[in-house]
């Protein structure tokens, strides 16, 4: 039975709840994307029109860019100012950081994470990355495929984005040419067999008119697929999540020191992979003590089984020494125990990436500091020519790097899993975040 | 497998809402939580007491009173921090005002809201707190859409929007040096639509002023004032009448707009939120004042 905290003895000010009928809520998933391409391109305007055609646009942000269009006397509305950014920014003419944006249909509810395109700004494109369930990247097909939609599908292929989406925008400027757009696709697979991405599809579009965005385009009757909306909708996310191999990072121990509770002791954390249940055998890492799930429990009551990405309390059958930074793990299955992390690097601060140098790390819920024991190479992003002459990693840049760590992490590759197999790297005397690593 | 192993939208925000409170308690000492009475900050309490049952919140609240609060809002936090057994801290602005720390505005649009920066950050110095969780969201306002879960603050409380740190995955660095402090937004990606489906699907009772009720209200600036406690100096054209109204966010009575609505369930809510044309803070006169007024005050240390 539900235990409303909040049921506050302070009548009547609440009496105002009525039975609420059975919502619609259980088939709304949470789809994240990020967008990528170069300036230009029509980015802006590709979100402001999925935004406006899909509703999620207010009066007042409407009125606010309609008034600011004819201003700067544009003619018609410019959707390209809903994703207008801040005043810093507007100043200097760029775009700095990731932007979030949200709208939602019937089916999925969307977070955009919106990466400006420039070179220099490979890290917000990482950052994100690193959550996203699709990435977009935009294609002028007056230009075709350019060196910046090599660097964005690498670094979609490289973070483990499942689905790339590719959108040949601005068909209305090659006469929505049905050539024009199978070059560019050709173009985009001749290079992208390389890359490390399951599931690619090619859209030709038009933001500017809307053009097989959310509406089906009439000026394209060769294009039998479907439109950008109902791609993202329609898109399966179902497996995007590791559902094979048990991990649950310890991030609290909740113990509530009253009498009901007297002996509880339950291990807090978001799942980060597998699917559990009472009874399995668990083995804490890095102790090697090796008990049972006793209960998966939840504010809501017992949970039967608990998968990612479930916030949840494990509770075990015996009392074992377990604190933040432990893993716990299935007992025929667990994350490799090691010091010595290889990974692939991407450089994220104007102070260059010391060889030799120590740095704070973390992993999960895992805390240490690190060592850069080998440069292996630095990667040309544009070519993916692995340079292994001139290895200083700067910013922006991407390389391989073996790292020592003070205490041993818990640790699965990349491609197995996002959440075990990443790091970030911490720099010991400001506490900025300078790399994020992926577990090779 | 899959079908049967996916999370709707709402348990998936409210893990990684959960999580990253649970990232707070682990990560900071003497964590506070802000809370205001508005509907985002009672869906962080609920988040906070659903991410450490059955052990009790481990945050104090910290209320930034302006003193020119609705009486429900303050009923709705005494009865809420009772029923929780969590340790409330008040922040005064009135008491500000009469030490002469802060300086009250004149004029007819005067407001309190700007004075609560100043109170704020005194509070959070005062009680040596190294991270502040609000209740912001990215969908709110074009500056709290680069907003990160972490928000570095300097030791005088500032944002700067280039010197933020990268947040990749589920790690969250909250290292800092000595004297400054973190502003936490656990409730980032939810989006107004969002919250109240999730109030409404965990059954959380709110203030009644989030509710359609009748009201002396005044027009100004296409907005819906409310006249309690003459707070608002009404001009001789301007004319005070009672209509059917509720609050779509709830802060100070001077900048809170009302809106014109028969809701008188979460249901209703939901349906009227679904349908919305004008943003929440459509009606936040703070917001009105200039094009970046919330990027303006984010810099100086507001939430």
């Amino acid at each position: 039975m539900y235990r409303s905290p909040f049921n506050l003895n302070i009548a009547p000010a609440f009496a105002r709840h009525k039975k609420l009928k059975k919502m619609t809520l259980d088939n709304t998933e949470l789809l994240r994307f990020t967008t990528a391409g170069s300036v230009d391109d029509g980015k802006s305007t590709l979100i402001g029109r999925l935004l406006y055609d899909s509703k999620s646009i207010f009066e007042d942000q409407y009125e606010q860019i309609a008034t600011t269009s004819s201003k700067r006397g544009e003619e018609g509305v410019n959707l390209a100012l809903l994703t207008d950014g801040l005043k810093a920014e507007r100043e200097q003419g760029i775009t700095i950081d990731v932007a979030y944006r949200y709208f939602a249909t019937p089916k999925r509810k969307f977070i955009i994470a919106d990466t400006p395109g420039h070179i220099q700004y490979t890290r917000n494109m990482v950052t994100g990355a690193s959550t996203a369930n699709v990435a977009l990247i935009l294609i002028d097909a007056r230009h075709g495929v350019v060196e910046q939609t090599r660097r964005h599908s690498f670094i979609a292929s490289l973070l483990q984005i499942p689905h790339l989406i590719v959108c040949v925008n601005k068909m209305d400027l090659v006469d929505f040419s049905e050539e024009a757009f199978n070059k560019i696709k050709d173009d985009f697979q001749t290079f992208s067999h390389r890359l490390d991405v399951k599931d690619i599809d090619f859209i030709p579009m038009s933001a500017l008119l809307g053009d097989n965005v959310v509406e089906k385009s009439e000026n394209m009757d060769w294009y039998g697929g479907s439109t950008l909306l109902y791609s993202l909708e329609n898109v399966h996310i179902g497996s995007d999540n590791n559902f094979i191999d048990c991990r649950l990072p310890v991030q609290t121990v909740i113990r509530p020191y009253n009498d009901e509770y007297h002996d509880y002791r339950g291990y807090a954390g978001r799942i980060a992979g597998g699917v559990w249940k009472k009874g399995d055998e668990v083995t804490i890492l890095p102790s090697g003590f090796t008990t049972k799930v006793a209960k998966i429990d939840s504010y809501d009551g017992e949970l039967e089984e608990a998968y990612p990405p479930m916030s949840v309390t494990m509770l075990l059958e015996d009392d074992i020494d377990i604190s933040r930074g432990d893993m716990i793990v299935r007992t025929n299955n667990q994350a490799e125990v090691t010091q010595d992390v290889e990974v692939m690097l991407c450089w994220f601060n104007e102070r260059p990436l010391q060889p030799g140098g120590k740095y704070g790390i973390m992993h999960t819920t895992k805390e240490a500091r690190c060592m850069v024991k080998d440069v292996r190479y630095r990667l040309d992003i544009n070519s993916l020519h692995r340079d292994e002459e001139n290895k200083d990693i700067k910013m922006n840049d991407i390389g391989r790097v073996l790292l020592r760590t003070t205490a041993p992490l818990f640790v699965d590759s990349y491609r197995k899993n996002r959440i075990t197999g990443s790091v970030i790297l911490i720099d010991e005397q400001t506490n900025e975040t300078v790399a994020a690593g992926m577990v090779i | 497998m899959s079908a049967n192993y996916q999370l709707n939208h709402l348990r998936e925000l409210e893990s990684e809402s959960i999580f990253v409170l649970r990232e707070v308690a682990a990560q900071f000492e003497n964590p506070v939580l802000l809370f205001s009475g508005g509907k985002d900050s009672i869906l962080m309490v609920h988040l906070a007491m659903k991410a450490f049952h059955p052990a009790k919140i481990p945050f104090t609240l910290l209320h930034v009173d302006t003193g020119h609060n609705f009486q429900e809002a303050l009923d709705y936090r005494d009865a809420l921090v009772e029923k929780l057994g969590v340790n409330l801290v008040v922040g005064s602005v009135q008491e500000a005002i009469d030490t002469g720390m802060v300086r009250e505005e004149t004029g007819f649009n005067a407001t309190r809201n700007f004075l609560q920066t100043a109170v704020l950050l005194k509070s959070l110095e005062d009680g040596k707190y190294d991270a502040a969780l609000g209740g912001g969201r990215r969908d709110e306002e074009k500056a709290r859409a680069k907003e990160r879960f972490f928000s570095h603050r300097d030791e005088f409380g500032q944002w700067d929007p280039k010197n933020q740190r990268p947040e990749l995955w589920n790690l969250f660095n909250g290292r800092k040096q000595y004297g400054e402090h973190f502003r936490i937004f656990p409730i980032s990606n939810w989006t107004e639509l969002d919250v109240w489906q999730y109030l409404a699907v965990e059954n959380v009772q709110l203030p009644s002023l989030y509710f359609a009720h009748e009201r002396e209200v005044l027009h100004r600036d296409g907005m819906l004032l409310a006249t309690e406690g003459g707070l608002i100096p009404v001009r001789d054209d301007e004319k005070v009448e009672k209509l059917m109204v509720r609050c779509r966010t709830i802060g100070d009575i001077t900048t809170t707009g009302v809106w014109r609505s028969e809701a008188a369930t979460l249901e209703d809510i939901i349906a009227e939120v679904s349908m919305a044309r004008q943003t929440e803070r459509g009606g936040r006169a703070d917001d009105k004042r200039s094009e970046t007024a919330m990027e303006d005050r984010k810099k100086q240390g507001y939430f």
